[in-house]
């Protein structure tokens, strides 16, 4: 792959060039206060189904978002036109819609300038992926599939971003990051059998496309003609995705002021929260840091403020809750500063450790369709998908027939009966590479399944 | 709550009308000279370049959101993206590339590279590509709006909000509101080497609001799915009557906390067009999608249970003989209404379930010509329904669902018949939580509001209803459907599909219905 990474690099607007443009934009700025905020991206993709690539290509956009205030009013406009025409209607744009707004309460001042840890999520290999290479790693999974007679779908995404903020005050943010995702769902000739397998990082390299075929492979023919069990509470081996496509909706649930107001899991009532309450098993840890390298984000958020390594949930007792500027100053706390990833804690079993300890359970692949059902429990319905087997005596003894459930992550994490090796995944549904999540495969005991399905 | 109706700049003068910065440049891509040429250079070089054919989308689209919360305005934002993307077709494979940078370099570097994707997309191709044909398309076509939604101003846009929000949280119990208003302006030029050249202006309004209620460590919330977003202007926003709604939803989100939690089992479901609609996107809308059905969709929105197709179409009994269900994108008002789809196929009006069987699937030029043999068999020429949309210039069009309605009954029947002629049921108003299998079997679907209905009355509120279908089941429980004055088009923005995820804007009608018999759970677990 090396050779790959002295071509030529997708589009993105550079540091030096985002410097321009930002002064630019601001010289044209008559308000109070003015931020700017300028993201550039090539994506480029290539798509397969029935074995052979459906579509594939790229696009190069970049935007400028001002934000405008007088005082404390305030309004904001975007453009992706950057000629001096397109950066002086959108900074007139941002300032008659910010003085025909009424006062904000809850305005507050722009930052002034902030230090940043530099960014640790690029990698020249991913920028560098043009349409032949990307149609090769699809060769990889398509002509093994076709030879064995399976019928592979799937898709391949590469990111290169540059984005940067800068203000009136001087504050001045840069990160260039890329981000790379391969999914694959393999399924049998006459659709009895389904497998998926899917890895996304910022790095290329660290990715696969052999293993992923041998693994969607393997579950597709394995699945074939599930059967039929009745839906009810089992014990679940899920495996990291899964883990992930759950976990996750925890940690969009931090939000401290919902958790304040009384609409939130966190909340306690009298407009207290579950700050330092045992929510899950304490073996659970669940953290966020930008500057983790298998779990990478931006040095900064969409304000400007420095990103930095948060600690959510501490052996099952909850340590921070998600406090922008605002609610952190009316709360007498600290912004949390979050990156939005996620790392769990785990132990050092593998996947077939806890299948082989396991009496008598199902193992899950990953979930569909997950639905919030009701927020004041983080409940969830969806559906199992891909790869869904019945344990028996510590083995896997047949495919199941796919099942709903209706369940909470909190609930599950207080099931909990054992955790493996974490393992980066790729945990969004649509196939992008989505939040950065890391996770252990996990054992629990009584998750509900209320219904079967005979999806496939 | 009064007193926040100071801090709005009321009494404005009529003519100090929200003038745009960017309507300069905006006022009508399709005046400005260039486009026209800068398209044919696309499609030129294109062919220069080896493409068999090559369309090319320019694409202005201006939105704008006002978003609130109680007495606060939370962002008033107002934005544009403007950029070109060509699709060329190399010896049976797609290419794509697409940029915001509108200069002749940029459009012939893009044309170029969209035929390099193409031919490296042939690798391992085993099915070329073959477009139905499709008569060249020229013309203009304009959303049917009264007011043009960008020319209101700012101020009347955030006080309609507040008053709203007001009118709510007069409702005792009622203690947090937000709503917001998204407005959406876009301007689509398409040319293909067929010969096609259309300049298109579409518009999207939708105004919402949410409404939660707490008591006792409890909260219940309340939303404004039954004023659904739709293909009009500011008109929408006005008849959406957003305040004097406001204080229904906000007393249904307090009712909400005292409602008796459903008891779980089987019921006869009396369901409003503003929660069906959903029920219909889900189960019958995207499973007769051609490209899931043929695997196209497989590793992310999923297969078909209709499907193959030769096992399928003119058989399949999809649903009770009350069923008919059609497709269109011309209902006035609705979101997928257009004149020509994203490659300058006029859409036409198609069944695809009729008195309960299913006949037909939503096709682009490159899937009708995949069903050829079935509409050789019917006598009807092959050709694309017109389904074929991308959702900015920056991504390749795909097949998309067109409005799919189920059409009314012959009899003048009301939401009031079809309670007074249920025994033991739930009314649902709104649509809820809802999640469904990759192959459209097994869904399950909440509710904004149900009812409980008793001897053909409703005698109060139920909470923590959802319920849990298969597909073909349901569908052949209808047994009574409402008259067209019944009828009512619902929907929602950000129905996701494909890879990138691309979002659509989806429209579903129907009148009122009753399905007999249905499996309800209760969904307020505590532990």
């Amino acid at each position: 792959m090396s050779v790959r990474s002295l071509a030529v690099s997708a589009r993105y607007i550079s540091r030096e060039e985002c410097e321009a443009i930002a002064k630019r934009a601001l010289s044209f700025a008559t308000a109070d206060e003015t931020r700017v905020i300028i993201n550039s991206t090539t994506i480029s993709n290539t798509r397969f189904a029935v074995n052979q690539i459906s579509t594939g290509g790229d696009s190069f956009d970049s935007v400028v978002n001002v934000v405008s205030k007088f005082g404390k009013r305030s309004g904001s406009s975007s453009t992706n036109q950057f000629d001096d025409e397109g950066l002086k209607a959108a900074v007139q744009m941002a300032e008659r819609v910010a003085k025909l707004s009424p006062e904000d309460p809850e305005g507050l001042p722009e930052l002034s300038q902030q230090k940043y840890q530099p960014g640790v999520n690029w990698s020249d290999v991913t920028a560098s992926l043009d349409p032949a290479t990307r149609a090769l790693a699809v060769k990889r999974i398509a002509d093994p599939a076709k030879a064995a007679g399976l019928v592979s779908t799937g898709f391949m995404e590469a990111i290169t971003s540059g984005q940067a903020i800068a203000n009136s005050k001087g504050l001045f943010a840069y990160n260039r990051s890329t981000s790379s995702v391969l999914t694959t769902t393999v399924r049998t000739q006459d659709g009895t059998g389904s497998g998926w397998a899917g890895a996304t990082h910022y790095d290329w390299s660290k990715i696969d496309p052999s293993a992923l075929e041998n693994r969607a492979t393997q579950k597709a023919r394995t699945s074939v003609n599930p059967v039929a069990i009745e839906p009810g509470r089992y014990t679940v081996v899920f495996e990291p995705t899964a883990v992930g496509n759950l976990v996750q909706f925890i940690s969009r649930a931090f939000n401290a002021r919902s958790a304040d107001e009384g609409r939130s899991f966190f909340s306690l009532p009298g407009g207290k929260n579950k700050l330092g309450q045992k929510v899950v098993d304490e073996r659970v840890t669940i953290t966020s840091d930008p500057f983790d390298p298998e779990i990478a984000g931006s040095p900064f958020s969409g304000d400007g403020s420095p990103t930095k390594r948060v600690v959510w949930i501490e052996n099952g007792v909850v340590k921070n809750l998600d406090y922008d500027r605002y609610w952190a100053e009316k709360q007498g706390r600290e912004p949390t500063g979050s990156g939005g990833s996620i790392r769990m804690s785990g132990g050092t079993q593998s996947l077939d450790d806890l299948i082989r300890s396991t009496q008598r359970g199902l193992l899950v692949t990953r979930f569909w369709y997950l639905r919030p059902v009701d927020q004041r429990t983080i409940l969830y319905t969806g559906l199992t998908r891909d790869g869904t087997f019945l344990i028996e005596n510590g083995k896997i003894t047949k495919p199941v027939k796919n099942l709903r459930f209706n369940d909470s992550p909190i609930f599950m994490l207080n099931n909990l009966e054992a955790m493996g090796v974490p393992e980066r995944v790729s945990a969004s549904e649509g196939g992008d590479p989505g939040q950065a999540i890391m996770v252990p495969p996990i054992k629990v005991r009584d998750f509900n399944f209320t219904s079967l399905s005979d999806a496939i | 709550m009064a007193g926040f109706a100071a801090t709005l700049p009321i009494g404005r003068n009529a003519t100090d009308a929200f003038v745009s910065p960017f309507s300069s440049l905006s006022a009508d891509s399709a005046a400005e000279p260039n486009v026209k040429e800068l398209a044919m250079l696309a499609l030129d070089t294109a062919k220069s370049a080896g493409a068999n054919y090559a369309d090319v989308r320019f694409v202005r689209n201006r939105n704008q959101n006002v978003n609130t919360r109680e007495q606060r305005v939370q962002s008033v934002s107002d934005n544009e993206t403007y950029g070109f993307g060509v699709r060329t077709l190399v010896n049976g494979s797609w290419g794509f590339s697409a940029s915001n940078d509108l200069t002749r370099d940029e459009v012939s570097r893009v044309a170029k590279q969209a035929v390099d994707q193409a031919k490296a997309n042939r690798t391992a191709l085993i099915r070329p590509v073959v477009l139905a044909p499709a008569p060249a398309a020229n013309g203009t076509w304009t959303s049917p709006i009264e007011i043009d939604p960008f020319s209101v101003a700012i101020e009347d846009k955030v006080a309609t909000l507040l008053a709203a929000n007001q009118a709510a949280l007069a409702v005792k119990g009622a203690r947090f509101v937000s709503s917001s208003m998204f407005f959406l302006r876009e301007e689509k030029t398409f040319a293909s080497t067929d010969g096609s050249f259309t300049v298109q202006t579409i518009y999207r309004t939708q105004p919402a609001m949410t409404v939660t209620a707490t008591a006792n460590g409890d909260f219940q919330t309340r939303e404004s799915v039954d004023v659904p977003p739709r293909g009009l202007g500011y008109e929408h926003v006005r008849d959406s009557k957003l305040k004097e709604n406001a204080s229904k939803w906000a007393e249904e989100a307090v009712q909400k906390l005292t409602a008796k939690s459903v008891d779980v089992g089987r019921y006869d479901l009396v369901l409003h067009p503003s929660h069906l609609w959903l029920t219909i996107h889900e189960s019958v809308a995207h499973p007769t999608e051609l490209d899931r059905a043929m695997g196209y969709e497989a590793n992310y929105a999923g297969t078909s249970f209709v499907a193959p197709p030769e096992k399928v179409l003119g058989t399949l009994k999809y649903g009770s003989e009350l069923m008919n269900i059609r497709g269109d994108r011309n209902q006035p008002g609705s979101l997928s209404a257009c004149g020509w789809d994203d490659e300058g196929v006029k859409p036409e009006d198609f069944d695809i379930i009729k008195k309960g069987v299913f006949v037909d699937y939503h096709t682009t030029r490159e899937q009708a010509s995949w069903l050829d043999w079935y509409y050789k068999k019917l006598g009807k020429p092959t050709r694309s329904h017109g389904c074929s949309y991308a959702q900015t210039w920056a991504a390749v069009q795909f097949q998309r669902m067109p409005n799919v309605s189920l059409l009314p009954g012959d009899k003048d029947l009301g939401w009031e018949d079809l309670i007074a002629a249920t025994d033991r049921g739930i009314a649902i108003i709104g649509d809820g939580s809802f999640s469904i299998d990759q192959q459209r079997y097994n869904a399950q679907f909440g509710g904004q509001v149900f009812y409980e209905i008793k001897g053909g009355k409703i005698v109060g509120m139920l909470k923590d209803v959802a319920y849990q279908m298969k597909t073909p089941e349901f569908w052949a429980s209808l047994d009574m459907v409402g008259g067209q004055k019944s009828y009512f088009l619902g929907g929602a923005f950000g129905d996701a599909k494909g890879q990138p995820v691309q979002v659509n804007a989806v429209s579903h009608g129907s009148p009122v219905t009753r399905f007999r018999n249905v499996n309800v759970i209760n969904t307020g677990r505590t532990a």
